[in-house]
């Protein structure tokens, strides 16, 4: 542990500063899983079915919507960390104002992402069958 | 940042420290710049790739392969997970110095790339494989 965390007053800063360290982890873990499609696309027809059932299954989309909230965490906290780099929004006023901005975004756009990506899978599935 | 007019000091070790060889100076800042230089890389990346995930949510495997043998999108492919690999390879480096200490520190920095690595090579192959078999079956379809 680093020296006395519990002497500190929680704030969304420290929350988010190590959840784009995890979400880092988490989305290479799925990036991971994710060669699973492509090497299966690759391989044929038979694969491809085996691991479109992953996918058609609830628990296979909570762990892809898993994987979707971890890229878009890490990729908002990506930008937030170029604009600091570069020189940007870095007085902690402004690192405070962003924080629940970051999070807004990162809802929202996984929301999104993934009512979007079901909805044609969905909007495809139905055009085969009829 | 705050005032840009004032003079910086761009040497902030002692020439003693220098002399001595001590400190930082090390592979620290070209591990930064490669990761901020991937991570900027994956931006318009990442951005193409929601769109394919969009055009190919639901399709079949031939409908797959199709898109797979475009030579565009087999070069967006490879540097998608190309570049994924080796950022997730200097983002674990940073943990990996943080939190494992002494003995452990190479071993687990080592097997950490080596996995990664593998993985890389492993979506490089599928991606290149997929390509590949794509374009070989549609001029056996053509001719």
């Amino acid at each position: 542990m680093s020296p006395h965390l519990q002497v500190y007053r929680f704030r969304l800063s420290m929350f988010l500063s190590i959840a784009n360290r995890a979400a880092g982890v988490a989305a290479a873990g799925g990036s991971a899983l994710g060669l699973c499609w492509i090497s299966a696309a690759a391989k044929g027809p038979k694969s491809f079915s085996k691991v479109q059932k992953v996918t058609g299954n609830p628990l296979g989309q909570m762990l892809m919507a898993g994987w979707a909230l971890a890229l878009v965490y890490h990729f908002v906290a990506g930008l937030r960390h170029l604009a600091w780099d570069s020189g940007y929004r870095f007085s902690k006023k402004e690192i405070n104002e962003d924080g629940p901005v970051a999070v807004g975004v990162t809802l929202g756009t996984t929301a999104a992402l993934v009512a979007g990506i079901v909805g044609v899978a969905i909007c495809r599935s139905r055009k085969k069958a009829s | 940042m705050s005032n840009p007019k004032k003079p910086h000091v761009t040497v902030m070790r002692s020439q003693l420290s220098r002399a001595r060889g001590l400190g930082s100076g090390q592979a620290g800042v070209g591990h930064w710049w490669a990761e901020r230089a991937s991570a900027v890389a994956l931006v318009p990346l990442s951005g193409w790739f929601v769109i394919q995930v969009f055009r190919l949510a639901g399709a079949s495997q031939p409908e797959v392969a199709k898109w797979g043998a475009r030579p565009f999108n087999t070069t967006m492919m490879l540097s998608l997970v190309i570049l994924t690999f080796y950022h997730t390879q200097l983002g674990l480096q940073v943990i990996i110095d943080d939190y494992v200490h002494g003995k452990a520190h190479l071993p687990a920095g080592l097997l950490m790339k080596g996995i990664v690595f593998l993985l890389g090579l492993f979506g490089t192959v599928s991606v290149l494989k997929l390509a590949l078999a794509g374009s070989s079956r549609s001029t056996i379809a053509a001719g």
